[in-house]
């Protein structure tokens, strides 16, 4: 259990925030690429902790929000046949597709199902060989490789009713992405910690050298994010631009060579989109051709699907920065976390839900006042 | 590469609201208060339902008692620290106990599935009967309706409480006022977490096992202290989150705890963690939340511990006069962090 404590010691915390603090003679703009490290500095408050010294930028590092509207309503598609049990990770049951959500489909008789792991929904598709059993493979080089082995595993055993949809991004050609853009504002990287641990880091170097960047591999407690900023300010205020690697308990340069190799065997590089920035060029990973079997896109020719969207909500600005939540036109107003525009507003970590529940806090009442009072 | 600036921002149209219940209308959050405003209470306003409380208080030919009513759903059966037979007597006389009434009787009514082993069925109905017989509260009336197989989940209870109203001990959700202490009479998270776990079959290095529990004795000890408690409340379905904001709306005040105080045990924090939920909003149904004068704190917290239920007994927030309705956490590192209401259930995160 020490894991749980040892790394949000309050003692130590203290300090750091004012070294951070010290150490930055202007106000850096960082952005954390990773959900969750969002997670943390928000549930932490860590951002408003640091006002003045830095502003952290909530990145699109977090598979609920940057997974595209079109496989999200091939998603719901799926799991609306009758003939299907469509399993996904929990949190993308409330994320909005063009008509409605995965919670909506099962009220309406689909067969959805949480599963903690892409094993599991294996172990289902093995119980019940008369269904089809789809797992929605999201996310980033993390769960890539646990999918992967999934899929590896239902080919070594035979599993033919089960097949996964596949909407997985990788992080460096993001970064690539915001960095190119012309109104860039991000000044330094965290990069994910656990992403890392799977690839290592030495695809960032030339991303480090290219733009002029600090990028620091972090993890997800609040002593890893508060020690990942001040390296990255560090880096700043000396006018360094490398990849250091504060999270050096789980991640070696070189990543797990295991694991990359189980990605590189079932996944090959392809184009894909992300939800509320567009498609990015070879930033996503798709099943190679000898897994084609298990490829419930091509299992169920769901082919191209059209969707319509809006233009009200502008999740692709403030995931890279562009635009704070409040000065979207429909913050609070047309767009809140009971009627989420986009999933940015989804989940309780989320940059537009995030500023929603501040601007709540605050329109409410004094917070220095509220201390006051006792 | 292409640039960020370069693509067209991609947004879903707005969701319309649902045409069907959905199960996170049972989650305790924004949806089930969307519901009862929405559908139930248009059509069955009356003055004693307005009170929106755990129960009512009515005046039967002029004596005041206290009526709650809970139906009991939960996946297992059975599950370690109780069963549904035991909850629904817990949960119940919990519900009647908070509104500082004394529980006198209880009715219960059954929905069986076909197919449902005899032997279970006896072991719960056992139980219920241990759990009444402990606490001291027969069940007078019951019910029992057979449902085709498929069409329930094994067995549901549902139970209905009846208790002697209190004219000088009368805790209600809207009476927290700035300066109150929040207090919490032990662990949280234990039931959700323990329910979940074996659910989902998941392994962990200990069993954590439900609180389900009868608060009746000690609410006596809250009773018999003499101490005007504000607000009690059994933060079950939803959580202590989810209770402490109902309290804020329904008080007009704000809530501020502390991160640092939460009793929140080794086991859940860890389960917690695993599956990305916070503790915060999974539900209890063996603790209670008392919202005190803060010049009475120590005296609660005294006649509270001096209980082997409430041993755990701790202060773990303030009522404040600002922000009304919003319940914020004070976190370990000083940071500030809003608990809101959750729209629906609480969902395991991937990341």
């Amino acid at each position: 259990m020490k894991y749980l404590t040892e790394y949000r010691d309050a003692t130590i915390a203290r300090p750091l925030i004012e070294r951070i603090k010290r150490t930055a003679t202007r106000p850096w703009t960082l952005m954390e690429v990773c959900g969750g490290q969002t997670h943390t500095i928000v549930r932490q408050g860590l951002d408003e902790l640091l006002e003045g010294a830095i502003e952290m930028i909530h990145g699109p590092g977090c598979p609920v929000c940057v997974t595209p509207l079109e496989q999200i309503d091939k998603a719901l598609m799926l799991a609306a046949r009758p003939d299907v049990i469509f399993t996904s990770f929990g949190d993308m049951l409330r994320v909005p597709g063009s008509d409605c959500d995965l919670q909506q489909v099962r009220a309406r008789g689909g067969n959805v199902r949480i599963v903690y792991s892409p094993l599991d929904a294996l172990e289902i598709a093995r119980r019940n060989p008369d269904r089809e059993v789809v797992f929605f493979a999201v996310g980033f080089e993390t769960t890539a490789p646990a999918n992967a082995m999934a899929v590896w595993r239902a080919r070594e055993l035979g599993v033919p009713n089960f097949s996964v949809l596949v909407s997985h991004v990788t992080v460096p050609p993001a970064i690539s992405a915001i960095m190119q853009s012309p109104d860039n504002r991000v000044q330094g990287f965290l990069a994910a910690g656990h992403v890392c641990a799977v690839m290592g880091w030495t695809e960032y170097e030339p991303l480090a050298m290219r733009y002029g960047v600090p990028i620091v591999v972090t993890g997800f407690e609040p002593l890893d994010i508060l020690e990942g900023m001040l390296m990255a300010v560090q880096q700043l205020e000396a006018g360094r631009h490398i990849v250091e690697n504060q999270y050096v308990r789980s991640v070696r340069r070189e990543g797990t060579p295991a694991a990359r190799m189980r990605v590189q065997e079932v996944f090959e590089l392809a184009d894909r989109k992300w939800r509320g920035i567009g498609e990015i060029p070879m930033s996503g990973l798709r099943l190679r051709p000898e897994f084609a079997a298990f490829d419930a896109e091509l299992k169920f020719g769901l082919g191209d699907v059209h969707v319509n969207e809006s233009s009200e909500c502008h999740a692709g600005e403030v995931l890279t920065g562009k635009l704070k939540p409040p000065r979207c036109p429909a913050f609070g107003t047309r767009c809140t976390p009971e009627r989420p525009l986009g999933a940015l507003m989804v989940s309780t970590e989320g940059a537009c839900a995030a500023y929603y529940h501040l601007a709540k806090y605050r329109e409410s009442g004094d917070p220095a006042a509220a201390g006051a009072v006792s | 590469m292409t640039a960020v600036s370069s693509v067209t921002l991609a947004c879903p149209a707005p969701l319309d609201a649902s045409d069907r219940v959905q199960l996170g209308h049972g989650s305790g959050g924004k949806m089930s208060a969307a519901l009862l405003r929405q559908r139930f209470l248009p059509a069955l306003a009356n003055e004693a339902l307005a009170q929106l409380g755990d129960g009512s208080v009515v005046n039967v030919a002029g004596v005041e008692v206290v009526v709650s009513t809970d139906t009991f759903v939960v996946s297992p059966l059975e599950f370690p620290g109780g069963d549904i037979g035991s909850l629904a007597v817990h949960g119940t006389l919990n519900d009647v106990a908070m509104m500082g009434a004394r529980p006198v009787c209880l009715t219960a009514g059954f929905v069986l599935e076909e197919g449902l082993p005899l032997d279970i069925l006896d072991r719960i109905v056992r139980s219920m009967a241990d759990a009444a017989s402990l606490a001291g509260v027969p069940v007078v009336a019951g019910d029992t309706k057979v449902v085709e197989r498929g069409k329930a989940d094994g067995l549901y209870i549902n139970t209905t409480g009846i208790g002697a109203a209190d004219a000088r001990f009368r805790p209600a959700p809207e009476r927290a006022r700035a300066g109150d202490a929040v207090i919490v009479s032990g662990a949280i998270g234990r039931h959700g977490m323990a329910i979940m776990a074996a659910r989902e079959g998941l392994a962990f290095e200990t069993t954590i096992t439900s609180d389900s529990t009868c608060l009746v004795g000690l609410v006596e000890r809250l009773r018999t202290a003499r101490v005007d408690v504000h607000v009690l409340r059994d933060p079950t379905r939803g959580g202590v989150a989810s209770a402490l904001n109902e309290i804020a709306a329904a008080s007009g005040v704000g809530v501020e705890i502390d991160e640092t105080v939460l009793p929140v045990p080794d086991d859940v924090r860890a389960a917690c963690e695993v599956l990305g939920l916070d503790p915060l909003y999974v539900a209890n149904e063996g603790i209670l939340l008392a919202f005190v004068p803060a010049r009475d704190a120590e005296r609660v917290l005294a006649a509270l511990r001096s209980h082997p239920l409430g041993a755990g007994a701790l202060q773990i927030g303030r009522v404040i006069a600002a922000h009304p309705g919003v319940v914020a956490l004070r976190t370990s590192l000083g940071g500030t962090r809003i608990v809101d209401l959750l729209p629906g259930d609480q969902l395991p995160r991937i990341c």
